[in-house]
């Protein structure tokens, strides 16, 4: 008799297994309660999106939003494990590198009509990152903030060596002598960090120099133009000068870490370090922003987060109508008092300047107007990751810099001629 | 497996084996919870890796067929042949550790009292964070502030760039996969070590047998079973090494990681960052293969060492 009844028992909890995972959700009657998750990367930023999730709840109480921070380098494969598994996150950040597998896989919620029927304005987004997120003229994510680059530096190691700061008067030139003026191997201290970074380095570079990164078309890349080779070799001769932390020492210690640490005199980077240079109170005072300096022209590269929806959601109306208030002006102003990020929405980005008024914050907005959207065609994931292969010989100064860019080049140009 | 439970097997002679038809459906029913969980959890996975492997996957939307183009690819790629160094390299440092471990597992069972103390501080790494253990373990090996280079320093010797510099970064990961796996080690082979007779001691002591002796003539040989388990696990583990690469130099922006991927780290990469799941595939079937074989050698070469008593 006992026997047969853990039996029964081992019978019962099998058909539990089985059937547990077939529960299926039907549609939902409208005013149901309905929870909607929304996914980002950054712990940082975790607090504003909870923010603008409660503020949402409010005017929507029948739905809730499930705010998940995921750890930056599992955000991707989890993304797309769930979408292709069917459980990804009803809404979550997008990059404009990672957007186009997206798009083009269909994962993503169509939002052209939504933009329609709530009046969404496109124009109030910078159109370097707006765009990025338009594939075969529909939009699928709304720019929820923006990222231009600027020359930050340390005023106490400026004084230190007699070196004017910074202004927007400055061309390579002067960030070279002032680069050699800084280094002090005495102390320890560089003049700049030159690592192989392409955001925040050699992309602005090239482009100041007048080039471009990848051609209009997507088919190909542009390292071994003569503007190429210029903006790769502004950086190769600072580390050949000795003028900045070699790149064995970058990566023991990342540049930003380095300039934090008040080793590197100048750093050109994104307005995202902002609140983490403001919130250090060893930093607070001693460091500003200048724009970047001008090659043959200005330049800097844009890109920014989007908030996109997944298309397999269970709850698209109440997803798009969060989306369109994720990308509206009360989520954008809560985003900018809490000096979390530039929010992408014009004319809402004064409560972050003012939340760190002793920073000159307003060039990188004002870097909008030379920005050019970052270059994301093909598989950006793949040719992106060449970089360090192919350029470190040239920062080392094992090679020749022409040599390395052109092999670069053909490098990236493979795998774009795969799409 | 339903087979088997409508059709029992009888077998010519008449003897009753296997199993008889009620009986067939309860121990199936007991089995079943955790057959369906194997079958869930690691067989599906598993022939679904396989298929993948013979298609090109893209990141979503449907696959195609490609036959052995993902595995010709792979053996024309020279990133896979240098992960497979790597890989194999580092297997070789975290195979020197297994002597240390017996050396270590000896010394503590010699240990009276706090023999627990031992035990506690050399699981401890077993049951830290992986990203607690990477960040301690890069500040140690920092080129210009690191732990390791100033005691170097006092020596006189000038310290490397262990985790930035490609020339180091297999055996700086080594020597922290061998701290690594040595608490479960000590744990396996501690037990094994209990095992051994006293007996065998006190006579050979009577015999004049000192410790060292006693050390490579009783306990290695009778320690032999637990030494080749750990040495199985310690294999098909190194060979599987991602996490210590994926949290010291990835997200750093370190440019030793070109130069010192391992296989599953690979994997990873081509699977999930550029998302090329086909390659990926066949890249886990080769390794499941390298596994396999490393694992049969290892059993065929096992007859000439281990002693079984």
């Amino acid at each position: 008799m006992k026997r047969k009844w853990i039996a029964a028992t081992a019978m019962a909890v099998t058909a539990g297994l089985l059937t547990a995972c077939s529960g299926g959700s039907g549609d939902t009657p409208k005013n149901e309660k309905v929870t909607l998750t929304y996914a980002n990367w950054s712990e940082d930023q975790s607090p504003a999106m909870k923010q603008i999730a409660a503020e949402f709840e409010k005017a929507n109480p029948n739905i809730t939003i499930k705010v998940q921070t995921l750890p930056w380098p599992e955000y991707w494969s989890t993304l797309q494990v769930g979408a292709a598994g069917g459980t990804a996150p009803d809404a979550f950040w997008m990059l404009a590198d990672h957007f186009r597998e997206y798009a083009k896989g269909g994962q993503l919620l169509d939002l052209t009509d939504t933009i329609k029927s709530n009046q969404i304005d496109m124009n109030v987004y910078p159109k370097p990152v707006s765009d990025s997120y338009t594939y075969e003229g529909k939009v699928f994510a709304l720019p929820k903030d923006f990222d231009t680059n600027g020359l930050w530096y340390n005023k106490a190691l400026f004084d230190a060596a007699g070196v004017k700061y910074p202004d927007d008067t400055w061309t390579w030139q002067n960030v070279q002598e002032a680069a050699k003026k800084l280094t002090d191997p005495k102390k320890g201290v560089f003049g700049i960090a030159a690592p192989i970074d392409a955001q925040g380095g050699f992309y602005n570079t090239i482009l100041q120099a007048g080039g471009s990164i990848i051609n209009p078309e997507g088919t190909a890349s542009d390292f071994a133009s003569p503007a190429g080779i210029a903006g790769l070799k502004f950086w190769t001769d600072l580390q050949a000068a000795g003028e900045s932390p070699t790149l064995k020492q970058l990566s023991d210690t990342e540049a930003v870490s380095m300039f934090e640490n008040q080793k590197v005199a100048m750093y050109t980077s994104g307005a995202y370090w902002a609140l983490r240079f403001y919130k250090n109170p060893d930093l607070k005072d001693k460091v500003d922003v200048a724009p970047l300096p001008q090659g043959v022209k200005r330049a800097t590269v844009t890109s920014g987060i989007g908030n996109a929806g997944y298309a397999g959601s269970k709850h698209p109306e109440e997803l798009k109508k969060f989306l369109a208030f994720l990308g509206g002006t009360k989520a954008a102003e809560i985003q900018a008092a809490t000096g979390t990020v530039l929010p992408a929405y014009q004319g809402t980005q004064k409560p972050w300047l003012d939340s760190m008024p002793e920073f000159h914050l307003q060039v990188f907005i004002d870097a909008i107007d030379y920005s050019v959207p970052l270059p994301v065609a093909g598989n950006a994931s793949e040719w992106q990751g060449l970089a360090p292969q192919f350029l470190s010989p040239a920062w080392d100064g094992k090679k020749p810099v022409e040599q390395a860019a052109k092999e670069y080049q053909d490098a990236v140009d493979q795998v774009l001629a795969k799409q | 497996m339903t087979t088997v439970a409508t059709k029992p097997v009888r077998r010519p002679t008449g003897r009753r084996t296997g199993v008889s038809k009620p009986n067939g459906w309860w121990g199936l029913a007991f089995i079943a919870p955790a057959t369906i969980g194997l079958i869930a959890l690691y067989v599906w996975p598993f022939l679904s890796t396989l298929m993948k492997s013979f298609q090109d996957v893209p990141a979503f939307g449907p696959a195609t067929f490609v036959g052995l183009d993902n595995y010709t690819a792979l053996i024309g790629d020279g990133d896979f042949w240098k992960a497979f160094r790597n890989s194999a390299l580092y297997t070789v440092i975290i195979l020197l550790g297994i002597p240390l471990a017996v050396v270590l597992a000896a010394l503590i069972e010699q240990v009276g009292r706090g023999r627990a103390v031992y035990r506690v501080l050399f699981f401890l790494p077993v049951v830290t964070l992986p990203v607690a253990i990477g960040m301690v373990w890069r500040f140690i090996y920092n080129g210009d502030f690191g732990l390791l280079n100033y005691v170097l320093s006092w020596f006189g010797i000038d310290g490397q760039f262990w985790v930035a510099d490609p020339r180091f970064t297999i055996y700086a990961f080594g020597v922290v996969g061998i701290w690594m796996g040595l608490g479960i080690n000590l744990i396996i082979l501690g037990a094994g070590l209990q095992a051994i007779p006293k007996a065998l001691y006190e006579a050979s002591s009577l015999d004049g047998a000192g410790r060292v002796r006693q050390f490579f003539h009783i306990t290695v040989p009778l320690l032999s079973p637990s030494i080749f388990f750990v040495t199985i696990l310690s294999v098909i583990a190194a060979l599987q090494m991602f996490d210590l690469l994926f949290i010291m130099l990835r997200g750093v922006n370190n440019t030793a990681l070109t130069d010192s991927k391992t296989i599953v780290y690979l994997f990873y990469e081509k699977a999930f960052v550029q998302f090329d799941q086909g390659y990926g595939a066949a890249i886990a079937i080769v390794l499941l293969m390298v596994i396999m074989i490393a694992t049969a050698v290892q059993f065929r070469l096992q007859r000439s060492w281990v002693f079984y008593g």
